[in-house]
């Protein structure tokens, strides 16, 4: 964890940086400008107004009389308002009941001795490999079944356990010294006492690497909430852009949909501008999300 | 589970030993009580949306659903050979493989350059990985957005820019022939940032000691790459060719956004088969015996890896 913690800003020079010749850092700052293009086309078409016309939409010079008239147009046509309180309450649903379940897990798992153990380990490995997208379709009529089709609870539930959370508090409860407990022990405290008291807060830095990952894997998902939700006032975001995107392709309104674009992601390039090494150290943790 | 122990005899003697066992297993059952009930809440939603859901799979695919016309019934192995024959079914198998082999092979190496060029610490190189990580952040979904306009034939920011020097204006995610490899581009762009990450954690484990050694010998760069270097990526590059083979099944909100799987099927990938026979021809036999066929492949894939990864001298 350490090592992953010092990559972002102190990678150490195990390459000596001799290793890529000059021709090869050239390139690779060539291909950081070409990834930032749509970034920049994003900002540029934004801001400039409709008035100057599709032919010089493509252009990546900014207009020299930007105008917010896409932010408002797409705010009001999108109701990015309603889709943006559907994913956070996504996302923050997902993440409050996983925050219980991966801590109970993963306590079990880091400090309980039980009858079938490793075959229960097993079982919850098992959700790494299963990849739940694929399972989309007996899914879909689980939560039909359930009653849930068509709801926010619907689209939070798949994900409520979380392998990947489990197997990482495990980790961080694995590392916390068996003494703070004994001695807690000692002066009469119950299970739950311990974990409140002892384990979760020793454990924060792994809380919000997971708060990271899955916040970010759930404000991005598409597919699932596109099968589960039907009324429009109940799409999240990603829902959300591709509708409003495929209305406005039809009358070429670009810079509304670059502005709706920007709107859907960037809550979350803000937070990895001002939290970045910590949103590295999280997504090289996560491996398989 | 360790359950069984070997004490319990094969036939009981006498009544005495039996209860002994059921003692014992009552007493286990206590001590693990406390464990079961922890793990309660999270085996609750694996059995219903992991577990039951592969079950549900299984069965769904063995059986047509009742139709206005006729009930329920069991049709065996009718919608995999079904779904085995259907051309459409077919063609996304292989636009999947094209798309898998074309996105992971060149995201792989571009990420490994990355990782190469950006390993020193220096201030620039932060802002440059900071630059190549951006699109892993943002939803498919959106990336989707902003490439329709660089695709966009005519006045879109690739034909404006660098279109007008072809012979002729191709319309990107108009033509069969292109429309897959267009595709292709915005998962690259999406991935590799996040392949680089690896890479750079992977370069960590490089022993300095080494590579100081290797250079006191005069071994050049690219002999320093091909053999200290990309030995020590070896689990490295496996792992991230996992993911990027998943990655290559699992992400389809470009297809929905972009090409609805067209033109004439050119951009279709399984996930979004399985979708359409699902939500659009409400045929969840098939769908289901996709997605039997798709699991079973990717599990025997994953499992093959992870075998590769034991027999090696510690995976990531």
């Amino acid at each position: 964890m350490k090592l992953i913690d010092t990559l972002w800003k102190d990678a150490p020079l195990a390459t000596r940086g001799e290793i890529t010749p000059k021709l090869g850092f050239a390139l690779t700052v060539l291909l950081a400008m070409v990834w930032l293009i749509p970034f920049l086309w994003m900002g540029v078409a934004t801001l400039r107004p409709a008035s100057d016309g599709i032919n010089t939409m493509a252009e990546l010079m900014p207009s020299l009389k930007p105008t917010l008239d896409n932010i408002r147009d797409a705010w009001e046509i999108g109701d990015f308002p309603r889709y943006t309180i559907n994913t956070t309450i996504i996302c923050t649903g997902i993440l409050l009941v996983q925050f219980v379940t991966i801590t109970l897990a993963g306590f079990a798992f880091a400090r309980l001795e039980f009858a079938g153990k490793t075959l229960i380990f097993y079982l919850f490995l098992m959700q790494l490999m299963l990849v739940p997208v694929l399972l989309i379709v007996p899914n879909l009529s689980l939560v039909a079944q359930l009653g849930l089709y068509d709801t926010l609870t619907g689209v939070m539930m798949p994900f409520f356990a979380s392998a990947f959370g489990t197997f990482l508090m495990r980790q961080a409860f694995e590392a916390i010294p068996t003494e703070l407990e004994d001695a807690a022990l000692i002066d009469g405290a119950g299970l739950f006492q311990r974990i409140r008291h002892i384990y979760v807060p020793l454990s924060m830095p792994s809380f919000s690497a997971f708060a990271i990952i899955s916040v970010t894997s759930h404000w991005n998902d598409f597919l699932w909430p596109l099968m589960v939700i039907n009324s429009p006032d109940k799409r999240p975001l990603t829902v959300g852009l591709s509708v409003f995107t495929k209305t406005a392709e039809g009358t070429q309104a670009w810079g509304t949909i670059a502005a709706g674009t920007l709107m859907v992601i960037a809550p979350l390039l803000v937070a990895f501008l001002i939290f970045q090494k910590r949103f590295i150290s999280s997504f090289v943790t996560s491996g398989i999300k | 589970m360790s359950l069984a122990e070997p004490a319990a005899l094969p036939v009981a003697t006498s009544a005495a030993p039996r209860l002994n066992v059921l003692k014992r297993f009552m007493e286990r059952f206590k001590t693990s009580l406390p464990a079961y009930l922890l793990l309660l809440p999270s085996l609750v939603f694996l059995a219903l949306f992991t577990y039951g859901a592969m079950g549900r799979v299984l069965i769904d695919a063995l059986y047509q659903r009742a139709t206005p016309k006729a009930p329920v019934r069991f049709v065996g192995l009718d919608n995999i050979s079904a779904v085995l024959a259907d051309p459409a079914f077919t063609g996304a198998v292989v636009n999947n493989l094209i798309y898998a082999l074309g996105t992971a092979v060149p995201s792989i190496a571009l990420a490994l350059l990355f990782a190469l060029a950006l390993s020193r610490t220096r201030a620039v190189n932060s802002a440059l990985r900071a630059a190549l990580f951006l699109p892993v952040l943002i939803p498919m979904v959106a990336a989707s957005a902003l490439f329709l306009f660089i695709f966009l034939p005519n006045v879109g920011l690739l034909d404006y820019y660098i279109g007008r020097l072809l012979p002729v204006l191709p319309n990107w995610l108009g033509d069969p022939d292109i429309a897959l490899t267009a595709i292709m581009v915005i998962t690259i762009w999406k991935n590799a940032g996040y392949y680089m990450l690896f890479f750079l954690a992977g370069l960590q484990a490089v022993p300095e000691d080494v590579m100081e050694a290797a250079h006191l010998d005069g071994a050049g760069p690219y002999m320093r790459l091909r053999h200290i270097i990309l030995p020590e990526l070896k689990p490295t590059l496996l792992f991230v060719t996992v993911i990027a083979t998943l990655n290559a099944v699992t992400q389809v909100d470009h297809v929905f956004v972009m090409t609805q799987g067209g033109p004439s099927n050119a951009t279709n990938l399984v996930l979004f088969y399985i979708y359409q026979q699902a939500v659009e021809h409400y045929d969840i036999g098939k769908a289901s015996a996709a997605t039997l066929l798709t699991l079973a492949a990717l599990m025997g894939l994953t499992a093959l890896s992870f075998r590769t990864m034991a027999n090696r001298e510690g995976g990531p």
